[in-house]
């Protein structure tokens, strides 16, 4: 294994808090993962990938973005093994690096929406996410049937009393939102930055 | 009985397109006198968004808001949402099994925080008021309800951060309701997940688990579906017509918040508690 082999699986490691060598690929993880028949390599490959210092072409799999984070993997893990926590380190590692699978490419942005919606708001504003996540999809495919997608929710929705234009309970001191948001963020991008 | 008081985190979904929850919730443990007093300015737990993209992050939204409880003097917080307490309990973990953790995240959300306040979902709610004390206040049975009672991921897993019920076989909200006069049926995906937070840019995941969810609750004989989870109740609601489209069978099964249930048997109306704002139709 190369330096910058071992350096990825020390991090992945020290992000999911867990040994990956502690895996003895039993597979009990994947029998019980409730995506397992989709996935393009289940979770116990996903270890194998990381044991080996086969960090990035593990962070490249579709099933890192296929993966619900339902923790069925580790709660069943005879070795507590932190499955799902890999496959976080995982994902954050791929969005880090921009090679996350381009399939899923959606979700990515999705997860990327979510996040600089609570940054500038505190808390979610969900319609406000949902128009410029379709957007954005947009942008990215060119394909307006894909963006249109579940527009038949919107009215279901409002005439239950569930969308909101106006969110209802702001958060008052939003900059300390953006503030945490900095500090945590900070470190990684020096780390990564090309 | 006197009245009982918990902190309050209702996290975005119950703000937003759950708040058929929130409402459920608060007529119920308003008929409980049960006092819950929100957190002052919270802010989201971060969700899944925050743990797939920085793991850093994803400790300190939720740090931030159990310091904001510290400080309010919480000694117990309800967050009805699985996920966030889930987020909640999990940054509470890592603060007090890590004093540098907890130094560190005391810094960054500008707030000391040690991990003293307790986080509770729904159900440990209902158990602390007690069987006895909900019993003494019910003026409706609950016999013609067959509930498939379902936990979810994020009720019981991961279990050593939770440590509530028993993570393959959970079974208080049966104790509960079968006590209240429903029937609940023994089935096989009460862990099992419904595609949560994937609703959106997944929705072919969502369908597929939430028809596996459906079909064997109802092949077990369940004429209504109970969870305690905004992001359950809403993909095997709001997707259940996608569900009935996409597996050409139809369903038209109820799904009921477990404070639903509840609030019936405390004689609150379904319009009360928001069960008219649901997708699928209470018939029974």
């Amino acid at each position: 294994m190369s330096e910058t082999q071992s350096q990825l699986v020390a991090d992945v490691e020290k992000l999911a808090h867990t040994q990956v060598n502690d895996c003895y690929q039993c597979g009990k993880c994947t029998a019980g993962c409730p995506r397992g028949d989709v996935m393009d390599i289940g979770p116990t490959r996903l270890i194998r990938l990381v044991q080996t210092g086969e960090v990035l072409e593990a962070a490249r799999a579709e099933s890192v973005w296929q993966c619900v984070s339902c923790l069925t993997c580790s709660t069943r893990c005879p070795k507590s093994v932190n499955i799902s926590g890999v496959i976080d380190a995982l994902r954050q590692i791929s969005v880090e690096k921009r090679i996350s699978a381009k399939r899923f490419n959606k979700t990515v942005l999705f997860q990327k929406e979510f996040l600089r919606n609570i940054r500038r708001n505190g808390r979610t504003n969900e319609l406000e996410l949902v128009v410029a996540w379709k957007l954005l999809g947009l942008a990215s495919d060119l394909n307006p049937l894909a963006a249109l997608r579940d527009a038949q929710l919107g009215p279901k929705m409002f005439f239950r009393h569930k969308l909101h234009f106006m969110p209802g309970s702001p958060v008052k001191d939003k900059a300390v939102v953006r503030r945490i948001f900095d500090r945590c963020m900070a470190e990684r991008k020096s780390e990564t930055e090309e | 009985m006197g009245t009982t008081e918990f902190g309050y985190y209702p996290g975005c979904a119950l703000h937003g397109s759950s708040n058929d929850y929130e409402q459920s919730v608060r007529a119920c443990l308003d008929r409980l006198d049960v006092r819950l007093t929100e957190l002052e300015d919270w802010i989201c737990c971060g969700a899944t968004a925050a743990h797939s993209i920085n793991q850093k992050l994803a400790t300190a939204l939720p740090a931030r808001n159990l310091a904001i409880a510290e400080k309010a003097g919480c000694g117990s917080l309800l967050a009805p949402c699985p996920m966030c307490s889930m987020e909640l309990l999990k940054a509470k973990q890592a603060i007090t099994s890590d004093p540098a953790v907890r130094d560190e995240m005391s810094e960054i959300v500008e707030l000391p925080v040690i991990g003293s306040t307790d986080v509770v979902n729904l159900i440990q709610v209902f158990q602390a008021i007690g069987l006895d004390a909900i019993k003494s206040k019910v003026t409706d049975s609950l016999d013609r309800f067959r509930p498939a009672c379902y936990y979810g991921c994020l009720l019981t897993r991961p279990p050593k951060t939770l440590r509530f019920d028993d993570c393959e076989h959970p079974s208080s909200m049966e104790t509960f309701l079968a006590e209240l006069g429903a029937e609940p049926v023994d089935w096989n995906f009460k862990t099992e997940c419904c595609g949560a937070g994937m609703t959106l840019c997944d929705p072919d995941t969502v369908t597929d688990l939430a028809h596996k969810i459906i079909a064997n609750a109802r092949k077990h004989g369940a004429n209504v579906i109970v969870t305690a989870c905004p992001m359950c109740q809403m993909n095997l609601d709001m997707r259940q017509a996608d569900v009935e489209k996409k597996f050409e069978e139809t369903f038209d099964m109820p799904i009921l918040y477990l404070s639903d249930l509840v609030g019936l048997a405390l004689g609150i109306s379904e319009e009360e508690l928001g069960i008219n704002r649901h997708y699928v139709k209470l018939q029974i």
